[in-house]
């Protein structure tokens, strides 16, 4: 692995630890004072710092650095992390995401807004800690004490002797990376629990256990132990075997990924698990740690002689050393000198030869490592892969129903191995469709995470007290969708802040509470993601909006335009009410930037606002490749799939309940509430006469924009989860069809769009259609 | 001219020929994905009369031209022994309902007559000249506007 591709995975990680800081500092936020909590957020920042120690990124560690030593006074409630704390806390954060993003791309960022930080964060860590000084943050010399800590807890743990200055820590020089640090000293290196236990074929191979061991000695300062507790008596020992295992403990810059690269070539030969502590101040760590520190001298390894030829001879080795080791157990001390017996591990060895009556505490830290053995392993796949994935998935699905559909029209009686078969078929083809979709689906919280320090931003520019609420941040849309969101929702939300709200006084002598609240929700809705954006400000000022648009000549004074056609003229382009140009929004580029863009996803935006209470933007998506529940039903004689989603219940209509009004419409009575009647396959010129109600079913619908209807449809076949596929792949976009899928016989059904269809029943034609009619 | 056709055009082009009713027509080989059977097909509601609808192929929605009604003929009666010609144009995947596929040929540039002025619409938006092959009349057709039609009409 090259070392640009180690960065690759650093900054990658450092994105999550970032993600991961922001939302458990917005969880302290809101009043979480648990101790994971906060133990989250501090691990979050030290990963990012140990990982940017070991590539030399000075700026990034010093700041971590800072960042992390007022964590930890907080993580040590020597500070109370009230909100001006967390304030300065989150705006850090901000500050480290954009050094990282400076680190990987090379650019700057201004020092002055850094140096500020870093004054603040000081100032918190300095007021509550005892004998603060100025540079020298109190908590930053321990950790490094807690390097070779290990002893007290093992030493109480096993019957050896071993005396404590019998640990030597191997000095290792840290020039190669961040030498030129002003206080290199100062900076926590993480801890690596390693378990290294090599397998026959190891050795078979010839590979050589101490070859590797020294090699890790290279990375970092490190203390070794050798568990030789599954040795069996001389005589059943299988020469060719592999007993021993080792614990060591390293503190490496390098972190997890550095030990691995040691053992990159034996990993398929041994099993090795490494864990990297958090570094803390107090030993506590320590305390799960049973290592039984060995003085491990590098010169000595040195010296071992490399071109031993260890894969011929090595199990006469093995012997030899033990019953060398077992000699020197009888006489030595515990701890021996690496440099003292001839070959290789031995001198390890004879050290744990001693102690078989020792309470082995190799089993609690073995199961312990285990636990945690490391992270989920992610990998970078191109989308095109995917898509094609789930095209053949989607094949494979509609293959297996028409499969079943042949078998059960050929009635193959008695042969039930075949429908068995055929069961377990469905149920695979249904696991690998789900797992399929669950690849491309992603939840949007990372946007609306984004968003979270958008409003920060822009909250503290404007001199405004904002909080952000989101809701449904699980809420799964394709990729594609959700990387095009982003930059719309920047928009709008600079706009709520700056716009929707109002100055904090305003607020108050309003009634309202100074701090005004923004609210980010996201849910699914007849088949597409819903978006929703409100504020509590002061709504939109029409008077002003129509003036405006006056002025500018969008619309002229004598214009007549409802409250809903007012606020929508903020759509429009070239379109600002702020009285200043600020720096944050009023460049009179927002909201028809936003309307475009959601456009050209497919997605529809609406505005609602009432004054004095805020705005509500709601954006409506399409989940493109995403599945759908849909309600199967048939339309004159067609088959059309309607979003379960939209469905509010079903009813079979009686004549009673049916009212003409007015030439052609008729009402539904529902529980005394009159709803108005849709005829499908009318809308949709699937026929060409009204259907008679009370020969089919009617589903009520509740649209986007709050109608409810009646749709009514001539039978229900059931209800199927459904892929959705395009119609404008080949074809182009069909008026009151969202999508169109295959249906179990291999044909294609059509997703309804209930919005349209509502939307048509009022009065609006489908969109195309007089074109249409005049092409035919 | 398609780019395909004026490539073709210094040398032999293969061309794959069709009947509808008594008539036939052939189209460049490079743009006929495959041949397959009629399938029943899903009609959409607001679409031109030529289009009779939606079939799946392989996963893909592919929308089904009535050939015969486009060209201005009277509308097909489909029947299992109809077949559909699987077209790619431009970016864009259409199946072409005829009655058989009849013929593949190989002829030069020089085998191509101009077409005689008629007034039938379809001579225009898409026939490109007349072959003659053992007393036989075939009119070449340049699909390009096929799908452009479809965008313009139903925009």
């Amino acid at each position: 692995m090259d070392m640009n591709e180690i960065k690759e995975i650093f900054f990658q990680e450092c994105e999550e630890q970032l993600a991961e800081l922001e939302s458990g500092l917005l969880k302290m936020n809101d009043g979480d004072r648990d101790p994971e909590t906060v133990n989250a957020v501090f691990r979050a920042v030290h990963s990012i710092k140990g990982g940017a120690g070991a590539f030399g990124l000075d700026d990034l560690v010093a700041f971590a650095h800072v960042f992390e030593t007022t964590l930890d006074c907080v993580r040590s409630n020597k500070l109370d992390p009230g909100p001006e704390v967390l304030k300065t806390m989150l705006k850090s954060a901000d500050v480290l995401a954009d050094l990282t993003a400076a680190s990987r791309d090379g650019g700057t960022v201004d020092p002055s807004r850094t140096s500020v930080l870093v004054k603040e964060l000081e100032a918190l860590a300095n007021g509550q800690v005892p004998a603060p000084t100025a540079e020298a943050p109190a908590p930053a010399p321990a950790p490094k004490a807690a390097a070779p800590a290990p002893k007290p807890a093992a030493a109480a743990a096993t019957p050896k002797p071993t005396d404590e200055s019998g640990f030597q820590p191997v000095p290792f020089s840290f020039d190669d990376f961040g030498g030129e640090e002003a206080e290199p000293a100062a900076i926590e290196i993480p801890l690596c629990d390693v378990i290294f236990k090599p397998r026959p074929e190891l050795y078979s191979k010839g590979n050589e256990a101490t070859l590797l061991l020294r090699d890790l000695s290279r990375i970092g300062e490190m203390s070794i132990y050798c568990d030789m507790d599954a040795l069996p008596p001389l005589d059943q020992m299988d020469p060719e075997g592999a007993y021993f295992f080792w614990k060591i403990a390293i503190r490496t810059e390098k972190g997890e990924e550095g030990v691995r690269s040691v053992f990159e070539f034996a990993e398929w030969d041994c099993d090795l698990e490494v864990k990297v502590h958090e570094v803390s101040a107090e030993g506590s760590d320590e305390d799960e740690l049973p290592m039984q520190p060995v003085p491990f001298d590098l010169s000595a390894l040195d010296d071992t002689d490399e071109d031993h030829d260890h894969h011929e001879d090595h199990g006469d080795h093995h012997q030899e050393d033990i019953a060398a080791a077992i000699e020197a157990a009888k006489v030595a001390t515990a701890v021996v000198s690496m440099a003292a017996a001839a070959p290789q591990a031995a001198p390890v060895q004879a050290a744990a030869v001693n102690k078989p009556a020792a309470p082995a505490p190799a089993a609690a830290g073995n199961a312990e490592s285990s636990g945690s053995a490391g992270a989920n392993p992610t990998i970078r796949v191109d989308l095109d892969r995917v898509d094609r994935l789930i095209n053949l998935v989607g094949e494979l699905v509609i293959n297996q129903a028409m499969l079943s559909q042949s078998v059960i029209a050929n009635e193959t009686s008695g042969a039930t191995t075949i429908n068995t078969g055929l069961e377990e078929l469905q149920q695979l083809t249904r696991e690998i469709q789900d797992s399929v979709m669950a690849i491309r689906a992603q939840p949007v919280k990372p946007v609306f995470q984004r968003m979270s320090r958008i409003v920060r931003e822009v909250a503290d520019m404007v001199g405004k007290s904002v909080r952000l609420v989101t809701e449904g941040e699980n809420t799964e849309v394709d990729k594609t969708v959700i990387d095009k969101l982003a930059e719309p929702l920047t928009h709008m939300i600079r706009n709520a802040v700056d716009h929707g709200l109002e100055m904090p006084e305003k607020r108050e002598a309003l009634g309202k509470n100074p701090e005004g609240t923004v609210k980010l929700s996201a849910k699914h809705r007849s088949g597409r993601i819903v978006i929703e954006l409100s504020d509590d400000g002061a709504g939109i000022n029409r008077e002003k909006v129509r003036q405006k648009a006056i002025d500018n000549d969008l619309i002229t004074s004598e214009t007549n335009l409802s409250d809903e056609e007012i606020d929508n003229l903020i759509f429009h382009p070239g379109f600002s009410t702020a009285d200043k140009i600020t720096d944050v929004s009023g460049r009179g580029v927002g909201m028809d930037v936003v309307k475009r863009s959601i456009q050209a996803l497919g997605g529809r935006i609406n505005i609602s606002s009432r004054p004095g209470q805020g705005s509500t933007f709601t954006m409506s998506l399409p989940l493109t490749l995403a599945v759908l529940d849909g309600m199967v039903v048939t339309v004159a004689g067609q088959t059309l799939v309607v979003p379960l989603t939209a469905i509010v219940e079903t009813l079979q209509p009686e004549a009673s309940a049916i009212h003409s009004f007015g030439a052609s419409q008729r009402l539904i009575s529902i529980r005394d509430s009159f709803c108005p009647l849709v005829d499908v396959g009318r809308i949709l010129n699937f026929r060409s006469a009204q259907a008679n109600p009370t020969d089919g079913v009617a589903l009520l619908v509740e649209s986007e924009s709050g109608g409810q209807r009646a749709l009514m449809v001539d039978a229900i076949q059931g209800q199927r989860q459904v892929v959705i596929k395009s119609l404008e792949a080949n074809y182009t976009h069909v008026p009151g069809i969202a999508a169109a899928t295959i249906l179990g016989d291999g044909r294609v059904a059509l997703i309804l769009d209930v919005d349209a269809v509502v939307a048509a029943s009022r009065g609006q034609a489908l969109g195309g259609d007089g074109a249409l009619a005049a092409a035919s | 001219m398609s780019i395909g056709a004026k490539n073709l055009s210094k040398g032999a082009r293969e061309l794959i020929a069709f009947r509808i009713g008594d008539q036939e027509f052939c189209v460049n080989i490079m743009i006929v994905r495959e041949i397959r059977g009629w399938t029943k097909a899903t009609p959409m509601p607001h679409s031109p009369h030529y289009m009779m609808g939606v079939i799946n192929l392989r996963g893909a929605v592919l929308p089904i031209i009535d050939l015969s009604l486009r060209l201005g003929m009277k509308p097909a009666e489909p029947n299992p022994r109809h077949v559909i010609i699987v077209v790619q144009i431009g970016e864009k995947i259409v199946g072409l309902l005829v009655d058989a596929v009849s013929d593949i040929l190989s002829i030069t540039d020089d085998n191509i007559q101009p077409i005689p002025e008629v007034s039938a619409e379809f001579v225009r938006a898409f026939a490109r000249g007349i072959i003659a092959v053992e007393g036989r009349m075939i009119c070449l057709l340049e699909l390009d506007a096929l799908v452009q039609g479809n965008e313009s009409e139903a925009a």
